[in-house]
């Protein structure tokens, strides 16, 4: 092998395919800490996504090392309030089931 | 990056490996325990990406936010609503996943397919940065990245208010038809528990 770095190309489709397996789980669980933490996967490709263009594309300014850290920042307030959400769900449902959270059906 | 590109690619290698099988056992184990600690193999291998693309403040960043905090409180969840529950049966589940996995797929294709055939302008290595990229975010961040910045710390606070104010339980004072002060002792008493034994 005589590159001179890994291709690009690698990383994006790592950071591809952890989202289509993050879009797998949210659509497949039924437990709901199970949907966030399949959220959280997406996000994390999102994130790998942000800093390969930031070291391969604009490797001087990395802007894209900025906006890894802002989306961090959003998951981390996101889980804080899913979870809570879930809780205050699970108290008065008794269940974590995504099939019986029905409260907006009509 | 001082490392020789051999090293690169073997360290490449097993991080992306360890990301995609965890993420697989994320999805699909049977056991919601073994997931969330997969979970948190998978944020450190991705943080170990990151120290591969010379961003040594962004993957410590990851590793104290989704690690130290975002998957021990996943963990917290679990241990508060683990209730071994029989599943209520769904009679069209085998053509929702038939249908879900073909989405996921299309989906996975496509992208690689514009992964692969995208001519992307990359920039030469001589101007990199480097390992100064600590230094650049700290100049973005008090500079043209100030108002998100702030913004930032806002939405925080309104998350630690927000998740108070919903996870908290609801205990009267008073008895509302009688006005009389109500005895907390019998509320936790009657309440549900929110552990139970596991056989």
């Amino acid at each position: 092998m005589n590159l001179e770095s890994i291709p690009i190309q690698a990383f994006l489709i790592v950071s591809s395919a952890l989202f289509c397996i993050g879009i797998w789980g949210l659509l497949n669980s039924r437990n709901a800490v199970r949907v966030l933490m399949s959220i959280e996967l997406m996000l994390n490709a999102v994130n790998i996504n942000l800093m390969t263009f930031s070291s391969y594309v604009d490797n001087n300014l990395i802007q894209g090392q900025v906006f890894t850290i802002f989306v961090i920042t959003v998951a981390a307030a996101e889980a804080a309030v899913g979870l809570a959400i879930l809780l205050s769900l699970y108290r008065n449902r008794v269940t974590v089931d995504m099939e019986s959270f029905n409260l907006l059906k009509w | 990056m001082s490392i020789a590109i051999t090293t690169q690619f073997i360290c490449f290698t097993i991080l992306s490996l360890v990301i995609l099988i965890g993420a697989l056992g994320v999805v699909l184990l049977e056991s919601i325990v073994y997931s969330a600690f997969l979970l948190g193999g998978v944020f450190m291998s991705v943080a170990g990406l990151y120290l591969l693309l010379n961003a040594s403040f962004v993957a410590a960043a990851q590793v104290l936010v989704y690690v130290g905090a975002v998957n021990v409180l996943i963990i917290f969840a679990i241990m508060l609503v683990n209730k071994k529950e029989d599943l209520k049966p769904i009679n069209d589940i085998k053509s929702r996943r038939i249908i879900s996995t073909s989405i996921c797929l299309t989906l996975l294709s496509l992208l690689i397919r514009v992964d692969l055939t995208n001519v992307w302008s990359l920039t030469s290595p001589q101007n990199s940065i480097g390992e100064e990229s600590t230094i650049r975010i700290g100049e973005h961040l008090f500079s043209d990245y100030l108002l998100p910045f702030e913004v930032a710390s806002v939405l925080l606070l309104m998350a630690m208010i927000g998740a108070i104010v919903l996870a908290r339980r609801d205990v009267m004072s008073k008895d509302i038809s009688t006005g009389l002060p109500v005895d907390q002792e019998l509320i936790e008493k009657s309440s549900e528990p929110l552990l139970t034994n596991k056989n």
